[in-house]
């Protein structure tokens, strides 16, 4: 078998496999806003505080999701492998 | 179908150097920031003592910006909310570019990693500053002296993830805008291929823009700038 062909099938694979990891911060920031939409209604006056560190948290925890996507787009545009064969 | 989807490109090279590019982004980031010079003299031309019109918007800004920054970092701060309100409008902008045909200057990793180190500096400075360089030594070997290197790699880890998320977010936006148009030209090929134009490219994109380019570049930019707050104003209070 041709090993570029190998390497790149495998990193389309291995890209598309990295995404799995966007599963983690949907649950997380569905959770997130669900938490905060119940405090919401639990305290309306304290909805600009509550919606601020919502945003904050969510944009914490969305970065696991980011760093599977920074990965996917090295395999994809950047690989490092291809260059090897 | 042909989709191409590639880095910034260089335009050429400084002093003829191979090893100083100019690049896309940095033609962009000069653009903006030359944007940004002219927006804040308009805004500022012949200042009143009543504002009105565009004073009271820019003044509406800065007060905006002003009560952030002592929201989120305490009293005593309002030295840094000029820092705030440039990463803020840099980001902002620089980001909305693409509303202008030109690639967003923060889907670039170096001009985010800059940014971040520049953070990054404020939030060491502000620790050994605030706790004596002993106590910023010190605070490494928080909670037990075997968690050091954890310790360290979680310094490293800041900068590091502030980079790589405004950056993942702008890029994956910009790579999902240009996979969809290329997947739109052929779905318009396939059904409507008696058009001379691929029609379902009219539109659709701007509903994804809004979301991957407007509401994401907003998001990015407060983002950006409250973790920036939020990290500097723990560094002061940790002394």
């Amino acid at each position: 078998m041709d090993p570029k062909a190998f390497v790149a099938g495998m990193s389309a694979l291995g890209a598309g496999m990295a995404m799995i990891a966007g599963l983690g911060p949907g649950i997380g920031e569905g959770y997130t806003a669900g938490q905060a939409c119940a405090a919401i209604g639990r305290q309306p006056e304290a909805q600009g505080d509550i919606t601020r560190t919502m945003i904050l948290g969510i944009a914490m925890a969305e970065s696991t999701g980011i760093y599977a996507l920074v990965v996917a787009l090295i395999l994809l545009f950047a690989n490092p492998f291809v260059g090897q064969f | 179908m042909n989709v191409e989807i590639n880095g910034p490109q260089v335009l050429g090279y400084l002093f003829g150097n191979p090893n100083l590019p100019i690049t896309e982004t940095m033609r962009n980031a000069w653009i903006v920031m030359v944007f940004i010079l002219f927006l804040c003299i308009f805004l500022t031309r012949r200042m009143e003592k009543i504002p009105k019109g565009k004073q009271a918007f820019a003044e509406k800004a800065v007060i905006m910006i002003d009560n952030l920054v002592d929201s989120t970092m305490g009293p005593g701060c309002r030295a840094f909310s000029p820092y705030i309100a440039t990463l803020l409008m840099s980001s902002l902008f620089g980001s909305l570019a693409t509303l202008f045909w030109m690639r967003p200057v923060t889907a670039d990793l170096n001009t985010t990693l800059g940014w971040a180190l520049i953070t990054f500096f404020l939030i060491t400075f502000n620790k050994i500053k605030y706790g004596g360089l002993g106590g910023y030594l010190k605070g490494f070997l928080e909670p037990v002296f075997v968690m050091a290197p954890l310790n360290v790699l979680s310094e490293v880890a800041t900068p590091v993830s502030m980079s790589f998320r405004h950056f993942g977010n702008m890029a994956g936006g910009l790579v999902i805008s240009t996979l969809m148009m290329g997947a739109l030209e052929v779905l318009s090929n396939a059904v409507l291929g008696f058009l001379p134009v691929p029609l379902l490219q009219i539109g659709i994109p701007g509903v994804l823009s809004l979301y991957f380019d407007c509401f994401t570049a907003c998001m990015q930019a407060f983002i950006f700038s409250m973790l920036t707050m939020a990290y500097v104003g723990d560094a002061r209070s940790s002394g």
